[in-house]
């Protein structure tokens, strides 16, 4: 298999065409994949100008031009489903994005490793349970038979609905994304945290300034460009608010309260058949959201930060 | 808390404030330790004192193991929680073996076509095919109620890929240039020099992976016919959208399976993620997700 073993010489002549060789195959299943999945995906978006005839499949189902996207911008249920994407996005940038920034001070302040090693073991957990899971988990603690209910009534105080009732949907998922996610958040700021110069503490206290000014004046600069860039990426991400988790709890509440662009796709194409329309409608979501990542990105680096991509 | 921690420029910390970071502490340790406490603890119930507590209970008075024995009794569960395993297994060897291929000849300098391969892949994160031109390629593709169709659409992913390809690039050019110098064609230094190197990156990099396939349900709830499901699906459909369980001997519907046996679907569904997490948690510490999570 290797034609250059144990011959210095052979490997000099041979290096630069075998290696490469080498490595241009062992790139192939990956690229492969990438290719398929994803660029052959991309191709079948065609079927948003066509009409989707099960019979005739992708290929030979009719062009209709511009008519699935005529239907969508006239379909009142379609703007429902942006205008609720839109406002859930805007909930979770006001309510759930400083949760993780101030837990990861709280986090950084404890000058005891041991608790604050296992606080964060504990906080990172639930991110890695599926939201399948953090549903049902939600739907023990918080419902009718719940553990909360079952402890207001048990001291005699009113019981509250929760899970099922839209007019608590918005703070629910709201605390949801938070349970699930605020902890593994910590950690991007707690690397930009722990890069502070230890050093510039001492100077600044030495200075006279007090833990507020120490916080103003150099906590706050060394985190000011994660802050930014992560309030970027999420502005860029706004037509996205979390699919499994809307999915799993649209039939309870309603469309009216949860249906989100993703789960209009999903309920238009694979539960009503209607390919074409559907696939318009995410492709549309995709070419929006690619602008927006795309100016995201752009005013980022006006901003002089980084970026997602370079 | 022990002095020596505290450095000496830092003023002695107020009772008042200690106290209210020890709850907010605490809380939080609460907030993410007691549902599954509740969940744990009624499984563990007998059927009688769940109905007698109103549906869940904290700590069972006469733990018993009868949920367990129902579930793992070879009906749907059983079955699903097979294909669960499988399916994170295989998948998760299939997507390794193809990131560490791709992301080892992409951190190479100069490997033919090496860059327009770097761009077609970051493209894909800026622009994702979308749902319905998936399903279709899925469809067309003849995968529809295979296994295949949990793994093949979702073999790489962009993120695993950039880790590993940036913790390659780590790798010092020297022992690059020394392995050459012995005779090692680049399939010799990647298995017996770069591989070794990376057992942290490929440890985390291979648990995002199996936790991604284990927590998967919507894949197999677009893709698979019901007797093919995963346990993740399988929990969706009888728990959290409450559906009878279907009888796996007589093939009838009966009423909704009892809160404990629920529960216990619940809890098995989250013990594997339970058992890799203090593995993944030791590598945290190694910083191989900060450094990636910068880059």
């Amino acid at each position: 298999m290797d034609p250059s073993r144990g011959d210095p010489e052979g490997v000099k002549r041979e290096r630069k065409g075998f290696q490469s060789r080498t490595l241009f195959l062992l790139m192939l299943p990956g690229v492969a994949y990438f290719l398929l999945f994803h660029y052959g995906a991309l191709v079948g978006n065609v079927i948003a100008f066509k009409e989707y005839v099960p019979f005739d499949g992708l290929w030979g189902s009719p062009w209709v031009g511009l008519g699935n996207f005529q239907r969508m911008f006239e379909d009142a249920a379609f703007w429902d489903s942006v205008l609720n994407t839109l406002w859930l996005s805007v909930l979770q940038l006001v309510f759930y994005f400083p949760v993780p920034l101030g837990l990861a001070l709280l986090l950084h302040s404890l000058t005891w490793s041991t608790v604050r090693r296992f606080v964060q073991s504990v906080a990172y957990l639930p991110h890695f349970i599926s939201w399948v899971i953090v549903v049902a988990l939600f739907q023990q603690v918080l419902g009718d038979t719940g553990l909360l209910n079952s402890g207001l009534s048990g001291v005699g105080l009113h019981t509250v609905d929760i899970i099922g009732n839209p007019d608590a949907f918005e703070p629910l998922v709201v605390a949801q994304v938070i349970w699930k996610d605020a902890g593994w958040g910590t950690i991007i700021f707690l690397a930009a945290l722990a890069q502070v110069d230890e050093q510039q503490y001492e100077a600044a206290a030495i200075d006279g300034a007090g833990p507020w000014r120490r916080f103003w004046h150099v906590t706050l600069p060394a985190i000011r460009p994660v802050i930014v860039l992560l309030l970027i990426m999420r502005l860029g991400d706004i037509l996205s608010v979390g699919f499994e988790q809307m999915l799993l709890q649209r039939d309870a509440v309603g469309p009216e309260t949860a249906e989100v662009i993703d789960t209009f796709v999903y309920y238009q194409g694979i539960v009503g058949g209607d390919y074409g329309f559907a696939a318009a409608a995410g492709l549309f979501k995709g070419v929006v959201g690619a602008l927006l990542v795309y100016a995201a990105n752009k005013v980022a680096h006006r901003l002089g930060e980084q970026g997602v991509y370079k | 808390m022990s002095a020596s921690a505290r450095p000496g420029w830092m003023e002695k910390p107020r009772p008042l404030t200690q106290a209210a970071k020890a709850l907010a502490l605490a809380a939080v340790v609460l907030l993410v330790c007691v549902p599954f406490l509740v969940i744990v603890s009624t499984s563990l119930a007998s059927t009688r004192e769940v109905v007698d507590n109103g549906g869940w209970v904290l700590w069972p008075s006469e733990p018993t193991l009868d949920a367990y024995r129902d579930i793992f009794d070879g009906g749907i569960v059983t079955h699903a929680l097979g294909v669960s395993a499988g399916v994170t297994i295989v998948g998760t060897l299939l997507s390794l073996a193809c990131t560490v291929t791709l992301a080892y000849a992409l951190s190479r300098p100069g490997v033919f076509g090496g860059k327009p391969v770097l761009l077609l892949v970051l493209f894909t994160f800026l622009f994702p095919p979308g749902m319905i031109p998936s399903f279709l390629l899925v469809k067309e593709l003849g995968l529809l109620d295979s296994y295949a169709s949990l793994v093949l659409p979702v073999l790489v992913n962009v993120f695993n890929l950039v880790v590993l390809r940036g913790f390659f690039q780590s790798v010092p050019e020297e022992l690059y240039e020394a392995a050459r110098l012995d005779g090692a064609g680049d399939w010799r230094v990647l298995v017996s020099v770069v591989l070794p190197l990376s057992k942290a990156a490929l440890a985390v990099v291979g648990l995002f992976y199996a936790v991604a396939y284990w927590n998967s349900w919507f894949y197999a709830s677009l893709y698979l016919e019901s007797d093919h499901w995963p346990l993740q699906q399988v929990l969706r459909t009888y728990v959290v959208s409450g559906a009878g369980l279907t009888d796996a001997t007589t093939g009838e519907a009966t009423v909704t399976a009892p809160q404990s046996v629920q529960m216990a679907v619940l809890v098995i569904a989250t013990v594997p993620i339970l058992l890799v997490y203090p593995f993944l948690q030791k590598y945290f510490t190694k910083g191989v997700l900060t450094g990636a999570i910068k880059s």
